[in-house]
């Protein structure tokens, strides 16, 4: 088999609905959105209708939605921007320890800046810790960013909890949800939240652009100056396209929700199942209840996740790991390493996530090519050979 | 990071990977901490590696550099295979990416850890001579401090 892609938590095929829609745009339609002329007026509508398909499914206004150009963007302007829009009240911002860098690293310059975060921890099973989060708390606290589902783990973190705790001691609250917009139903009223970031091409729309809604009535400084683009919050010229784009694929992934959770979530459980009963000496990682449908993440001991990777890709898989070696730096995953997995545990993790697109038998396929594979680098392995001759004894 | 061929072959197909159960000296070094471990088993017959076999945990630069460097002591003699530098083996592969070098100084470590172990079998030598002639450090991975 060819091209076997079980790396949907990366990013995302693109729907060939998504790309008709997008089409017009990439062709004749190519006004400039801010343009009085027919061209631009089209345009214009092109994005608020966009703007709508994002609101209808969050149950906010859509002047609550501005445009970015990704997830990372997003979290970027709402974390610089409400902790430079409130430093007046106060200089602490918590987070969490299993975020995605696109937040642990802006808060990391915000320390530089002179901004206290605190960092909260999760269990073992991989959800942060509310009394740890509450107690962490104080009187300069501006802000909370929690993300709502992790990437490599999957696990759903309790969004509404932290809104609760946020809404009584009067503190603003984000979730970074690039990983959950797209499978799970959010509610930002009901949930509490003030502001959330999401990416496009994480649920089968475009690369390359992203929202991030904020409750009206926040303050934020904006990342992007320039023109008057997005109430002046987001300078720069619509990427009209890639709106377009993301406003059809989120009305998608909404309207046949249930169905494709429903049908990744048994791909899901039919690979851990497979994987349990036919590789001895595995790991779990993540709750396996409070967590994405297609996510799965599975430490195989003894071995190191890029051998596994590559010998993955030899025959045609695609996928990912938590090993130093893949995720570019000297350390295995921080999440990892966050539920408590020693090291060694971590360097083996193999992330599988499933996407709509997936078969049944692209799923037999890729177990049996793993248990040959993990078979094949056990006996490589000198940690394996000193685990068997312990277990003779 | 791309790989080159010859890396991709020799993790592909490892030249060489399992145990001596009579080796004459075994030398390991890496910790599984960092998530690099190399185990050398070497064969001696009159000065000459007769045998070599290995098996690593780690990444493809790790079983690659094991796996050709094998390749590259077997039927030598000892002070050739001491001789035998990371940048040979780097080499030989045809070149690694910056971030997988430690994995070929690995397994230079590796072989003369092998070699100072069956110098220190043979019992001819002071431990003293063997740390000089074998040129061993103490392993210090610049990683994880460890």
């Amino acid at each position: 088999m060819e091209n076997v892609y079980f790396d949907n938590a990366a990013t995302t095929k693109l729907d060939d609905e998504v790309l008709q829609a997008m089409l017009p745009y990439l062709k004749e339609s190519y006004g400039n959105a801010s343009s009085i002329y027919k061209l631009g007026r089209e345009n214009r509508k092109a994005v608020e209708t966009a703007r709508e398909q994002i609101s209808t499914v969050l149950n906010c206004n859509p002047n609550e939605i501005y445009f970015t150009a990704g997830g990372s963007e997003s979290d970027n302007t709402i974390i610089k921007g409400t902790a430079h829009g409130y430093k007046s009240k106060g200089n602490h911002i918590i987070t969490s320890k299993i975020e995605h860098p696109a937040v642990l690293e802006t808060c990391k310059q915000l320390e530089k800046e002179g901004f206290e975060v605190s960092y909260i921890g999760v269990s073992e099973d991989g959800i942060v810790k509310l009394d740890e989060l509450e107690n962490a708390i104080k009187d300069s606290t501006i802000l909370i960013t929690i993300m709502f589902a992790n990437n490599e783990i999957g696990t759903i973190q309790p969004i509404k909890e932290i809104g609760e705790i946020a809404k009584k001691h009067n503190i603003f609250f984000h979730t970074d949800a690039v990983q959950a917009v797209g499978t799970v139903r959010i509610d930002v009223k009901e949930l509490n939240i003030d502001a959330l970031s999401m990416s496009g091409h994480k649920f089968y729309g475009p690369k390359g652009i992203g929202a991030l809604y904020v409750r009206n009535g926040i303050n934020f400084d904006r990342l992007v100056a320039g023109g008057h683009q997005e109430r002046g919050k987001r300078a720069g010229t619509e990427n009209v396209p890639a709106i377009v784009g993301m406003g059809k694929a989120i009305e998608l992934a909404y309207a046949n929700l249930d169905e494709h959770n429903k049908k990744i979530k048994e791909l899901r459980d039919y690979y851990v199942k497979q994987i349990s009963e036919k590789i001895p000496y595995i790991k779990i990682n993540g709750d396996m209840e409070k967590r994405l449908p297609g996510n799965s993440n599975i430490s195989f001991r003894y071995i190191e996740g890029e051998g596994l990777l590559l010998n993955l890709d030899l025959k045609g898989i695609a996928a990912s790991s938590g090993s130093a070696c893949t995720s570019g730096s000297l350390d295995p995953s921080h999440v990892l390493l966050a539920i408590g997995l020693p090291h060694e545990i971590a360097h083996g993790s193999l992330r599988i996530s499933i996407g709509k697109y997936n078969t049944k038998e692209e799923v037999d396929y890729l177990v049996e090519n793993l248990v040959e594979i993990v078979n094949r680098l056990r006996e490589m392995s000198p940690l394996w050979e000193e685990f068997i001759e312990e277990e003779k004894k | 990071m791309e790989y080159s061929d010859k890396v991709v072959d020799h993790y592909t197909n490892p030249r060489n990977v399992g145990k001596i159960e009579d080796a004459s000296g075994v030398g390991e070094v890496g910790n599984p901490v960092c998530g690099d471990i190399m185990k050398m088993y070497i064969k001696v017959e009159n000065n000459i590696i007769v045998d070599v076999k290995f098996k690593t945990f780690g990444c493809g630069a790790a079983i690659a550099t094991s796996s050709v460097s094998t390749e590259m002591i077997k039927g030598k003699t000892l002070e050739e295979a001491l001789a035998l530098k990371n940048s040979d083996v780097i080499k030989a592969l045809d070149g690694l990416p910056p971030v997988k070098i430690h994995c070929s100084v690995l397994a230079e470590e590796a072989i003369h850890e092998a070699i100072a172990d069956y110098y220190r079998k043979e019992g001819k030598m002071t431990e003293e001579e063997i740390v000089k002639k074998c040129n061993l450090k103490e392993h210090h991975c610049e990683h994880c401090g460890e």
